[in-house]
């Protein structure tokens, strides 16, 4: 996002805002607050900057700081700037027994950087994340909001280069779609 | 074959649309359960036996009979739908084949509990189900089975979706609220626990998908024929999420009592052990239960069988037992590492902590830095032993139970398996590198 | 009005009591320490978990005793009640392991902390601490900042009592500091680095029990112990003005506000009575003010205390690569 941008939901995004504050009591407007996290990092390239965090804040009604505690509590909202595919590999026991180190290296010498980093070319990050609900088809990996399971090294090749050949636009978790 | 009672039309071709839920007979309970007193529900789950799915067993109706009603104050059910426990996926799989089962059983459920509106409260990562979960709702909004005056029984009720954004500990019921509140998920200190003051101060209910689901077929069959099933005080059926290294590892629906050996070994559930090898542990539960080596999860200490419930599976307390929790079964062969296991999952409570008090808080990372000086050859005896001591310290003093479920697991592998942590304080030059992990199915570890 | 029995003492209390207030009713040894729990803010107390005790009987209707240890600053009192505190060593035990959990990452470095000498933390490992740490890894370390002209923030001390942000949002106007992140890497920030500028944001300093959050305009002038406490008041319209004067010779080093013998402050005072009144004009003085704290304020305790530095120079360099495992 560059620095003169003004930060300010596209028209859907902002109707879907008010649509989803209707869901919670009057007054309770900040339970909206991880929902419109999510739609902000779809909205601003995949994280969630300072001001981005300030104009929801802004949105809600509520302290920056508040804003500021949540979207650092949970795991998924990003910091500081991601690749436009971020990968999330599991590496909790389930998955470990099916070989998610493994994958983790794979991964990681293949795109030549460590979890928690970004390519120099910007398409992907690589983070290795908690088990997710998936263990029956361990290993896996989420990139946006969809789960690649039961993976083997040919099928990881698969995506990435599938990810390569189409991806233009950071993927977030939440796609656009209702949420 | 067992019953099935949730997983019964599960592989209908487009169940999860409406019209196909409802031509296998899906809402035909819900008209039954409008025609029904609120109490005469709550009755019903009461006699069913039905204890919570999400891992700490509570009897359900109990539970909704517990729930405060001053005049005025709107209440709440929230559907946990959190899922993070690792080892289960029960939910996720439930609710992305057969949403219209999980919309049927809040209806209900908060029309017994005469909550107006209520929540599915999602995993962030679940992206893709909460928009299978939005479209079943906005098709149940157009059929009439959500909004005002539901099937003319004056009901007005409303369900949302509300997603999370990665944190295990929002399964919790409690940071559960605080987070669909839009704050941190920080457990909150009980009393006053939520069927007093919930959601926004109001008295809730947070149940468990699987939960919520049961109630469907509760509500059908009547609460008495429900409770025929199953042994016991574990009365139903039950979703076991089976992982690991079997051969065929998946959600299965089973009638509780069936014995553990029978579950894994054939071939109507988990298949046996993958590429001939022996069983050596199971974690029974979720990654938060007592794991226990094969010898003790098969059979009873006095040598009977152990079977699939609640009572058999905690028979013998910590010494010789574990529990079901939430139905994450997780098997090892004879080539796993347990200490290095153990390690993924103290990680994993180190890395979910919140943060709020100091025993798990600073704990949890003691610990996962003392396995891993003991995975790296570098670990003394004294710390094996200072290990046992760190999860004891942890134990029962916290303030939420995130703080046992990080101290069980190391507990329980030091318990059953010292001798393995001995091994690799005594002997770290046998410690193979490769002894300690497994490759990705099939692929040779060249690149390693 | 219920009753409750503490190490055999009992006491009638009001409805509603919790264990800690009823015990600090009675008073004397009995009384368990408490590093987050703080009378005049609401919610507060249940995160350090170091106050905890141990219910051998629940009440007279259920008798039956509590299966865990509780946290005493928020359990309330019930009739009939029976609670061990200094008589059940295992809980003295568990109470060990609560101050290890709490130092395990703490920097220890008394000499030259600003809060030396008026440190809950200090007295809490002083009367319930090990001699020695069994913690060989690197310790969590943050770095300094000032968050305004006027508080310093010194993370790697804090104990994540919040304490502070209780106060930012039951007596100030406003919030802009908070808890981020989570699990052992929370920690007191505002995010982005700036003031908090609430007329009333100095009295975060009074209430942190350690040496997290102190007053920039005292440090390094002079230790608390050879400074001279007085009472003293002035007109103020925006708070009481009764304060205590931390004064060497006729300078006012330090402005606070008044604190009980548990030190929670009694009045909340204003930052312009607390940063700007640096001279003695501005104020009345009542008189010495007696410090009513277990801890004495004096350079010889103080002394007795360097002893109990922790040795950390031993850790080795596993640790490093435990703390990164990669
Ligand atoms: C750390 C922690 C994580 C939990 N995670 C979940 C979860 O993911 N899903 C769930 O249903 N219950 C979870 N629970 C249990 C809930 O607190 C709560 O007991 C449950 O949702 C109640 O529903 P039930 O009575 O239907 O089981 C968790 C509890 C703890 C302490
Ligand atoms: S036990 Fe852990 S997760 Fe639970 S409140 Fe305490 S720090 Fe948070
Ligand atoms: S905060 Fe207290 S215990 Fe910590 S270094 Fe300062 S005086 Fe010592
Ligand atoms: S800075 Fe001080 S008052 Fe604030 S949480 Fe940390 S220890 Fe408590
Ligand atoms: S452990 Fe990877 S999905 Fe559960
Ligand atoms: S004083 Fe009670 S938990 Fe901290």
């Amino acid at each position: 996002m560059s620095a003169d941008k003004e930060i300010k939901f596209s028209d859907d995004a902002y109707a879907l805002v008010q649509k989803i504050i209707k869901r919670y009591p009057e007054g309770k407007q900040k339970s909206a607050l991880i929902p419109v996290l999510h739609i902000a990092q779809a909205e601003f390239s995949g994280w969630l900057s300072a001001p981005v965090m300030d104009y929801v804040a802004s949105l809600l009604s509520i302290a920056s700081i508040e804003v500021y505690e949540v979207a650092s509590f949970y795991t998924m909202f990003n910091l500081k700037p991601v690749g436009k595919c971020v990968i999330e590999v599991c590496r909790t026991g389930p998955c470990w027994l099916m070989g998610a180190e493994d994958l983790v290296k794979y991964l990681e010498k293949k795109l030549n950087i460590k979890d928690g980093e970004t390519t120099a070319d910007g398409m992907f990050t690589l983070k290795t994340a908690e088990c997710l609900a998936s263990c029956g088809t361990a290993p896996m990996m989420q990139i946006g909001e969809t789960y690649h399971e039961s993976l083997t090294l040919n099928k990881v090749d698969q995506i990435l280069d599938d990810c390569r050949a189409t991806v233009t636009e950071p993927i977030s978790h939440w796609s656009k779609k209702e949420i | 074959m067992g019953r099935k009672l949730l997983t019964e039309n599960i592989n209908v071709p487009g169940i999860q649309s409406l019209s196909v839920y409802r031509h296998q007979g899906g809402y035909e309970t819900l008209k039954k359960a409008v025609g029904m007193t609120s109490e005469a529900i709550v009755e019903e789950v009461k006699k069913s036996g039905l204890r919570g799915r999400g891992g700490a067993g509570f009897p359900t109706g109990l539970k909704w009979s517990f729930l405060a009603k001053p005049e005025g104050v709107p209440r709440h059910l929230v559907c946990n739908a959190d899922e993070s426990e690792p080892g289960t996926f029960k939910d996720r799989y439930m609710m992305e084949r057969i949403p219209h089962l999980l919309i049927e059983g809040m209806i209900i459920g908060s029309f017994a509990l005469g909550a107006n509106s209520s929540y599915i409260y999602i995993r962030g990562e679940m992206m893709y189900v909460l928009h299978i979960l939005q479209r079943a709702i906005d098709e149940a909004y157009e059929a009439g089975f959500l909004g005002k005056n539901i099937l003319g029984s004056g009901f007005d009720f409303d369900l949302y979706v509300h997603c999370g954004a990665g944190a295990y500990i929002c399964g919790e019921e409690t940071a559960l609220i605080e987070s669909l509140e839009g704050k941190r998920g920080n457990p909150r200190i009980k009393p006053p626990f939520p069927a007093i003051k919930g959601l926004w101060e109001r008295p809730t209910v947070v149940n468990n998908v699987e939960s919520i689901m049961a109630v469907v077929p509760i509500i059908k069959m009547g609460g008495d024929e429900y409770a025929k099933i199953g042994i016991g005080k574990s009365t139903g059926t039950k979703l076991i999420s089976a992982c690991g290294h079997i051969n065929k590892p998946g959600v299965y629906e089973i009638e509780m009592g069936i014995p553990v050996e029978e579950f894994i070994y054939s071939d109507e559930y988990c298949g046996g052990i993958r590429n001939g090898k022996e069983l050596k542990a199971v974690v029974a539960g979720g990654s938060s239960v007592p794991v226990l080596p094969k010898s003790l999860i098969l059979n009873l200490a006095n040598g009977e069988p152990r079977l699939m419930s609640y009572e058999s599976l905690s028979e013998g307390g910590f010494a010789t037992g574990t529990m079901l929790g939430s139905g994450g079964f997780i098997l090892m062969d004879e080539d796993t590492s347990i200490v290095k296991n153990l390690w993924t999952f103290t990680r994993f409570y180190h890395h979910e902590s919140c943060g709020q008090c100091s025993p798990c808080r600073e704990g949890t990372g003691w610990m996962e830095k003392l396995l891993h000086k003991i995975l790296d050859g570098h670990g003394t005896l004294s710390d094996v032993d200072l290990l046992w001591e760190i999860q004891s310290k942890i134990e029962g003093k916290t303030i939420c139970p995130l703080g046992d479920a990080a101290a069980w697991p190391v507990a329980s592998a030091i318990r059953h398996f010292r001798h393995e942590f001995e091994e690799y304080v005594t002997n770290p030059q046998n410690i193979k590198k490769d002894h300690h992990y497994y490759r990705v199915n099939n692929i040779s570890p060249e690149f390693a | 009005m219920p009753k409750v029995t503490i190490d055999g003492h009992s006491i009638e209390v009001p409805d509603g009591t919790t264990i800690l207030q009823a015990a600090r009713m009675i008073g004397g040894d009995i009384v368990p320490p408490a590093m987050c729990y703080y009378s005049t803010l609401k919610t507060s107390g249940g995160y350090c978990r170091t106050c905890i005790v141990k219910v051998t009987k629940g009440s007279e209707k259920d008798p039956r005793p509590m299966p865990k240890p509780v946290a005493s600053c928020r359990t309330t009192v019930m009739d009939g009640m029976e609670v061990q505190n200094t008589m059940a060593p295992d809980l003295q035990e568990a109470r060990k392991g609560v101050v290890e959990f709490l130092l395990i990452n703490h920097p220890l470095d008394c000499p030259i902390c600003d809060q030396a000498g008026e440190c809950h933390l200090q007295d809490l490992s002083y009367q319930h601490g090990l001699a020695k740490s069994r913690y060989e890894f690197k310790r969590r370390e943050f770095e300094k900042i000032d968050i305004g002209d006027k508080i310093k923030l010194h993370m790697s001390r804090c104990i994540l009592c919040y304490r502070c942000v209780k106060v930012a949002d039951q007596v100030c106007d406003s919030r802009s500091h908070g808890v981020i992140n989570r699990g052992d890497v929370a920690e007191i920030s505002t995010y982005i680095e700036k003031a908090l500028d609430s007329e009333f944001s100095g009295n975060v300093i009074d209430v942190c029990p350690v040496g997290a959050l102190t007053d920039r305009t005292f440090r390094f002038k002079s230790r608390v112990w050879f400074t001279k406490p007085v009472d003293a008041h002035r007109n103020c319209t925006k708070c009481s003005g009764k304060t205590v004067l931390w004064m060497s010779g006729d300078d006012v080093l330090r402005v606070s506000a008044r604190k009980d013998k548990y030190g929670e402050v009694e009045d909340w005072i204003c930052n312009d009575c607390r940063f700007e009144k640096k001279s003695a004009r501005d104020w009345t003085i009542e008189g010495p003010r007696h410090i009513d704290r277990k801890s004495v304020i004096s350079a010889n305790h103080y002394e007795k205390k360097k002893s109990l530095k922790i040795d950390v120079s031993n850790q080795s360099k596993i640790e490093e690569r435990a703390h990164n495992p990669k």
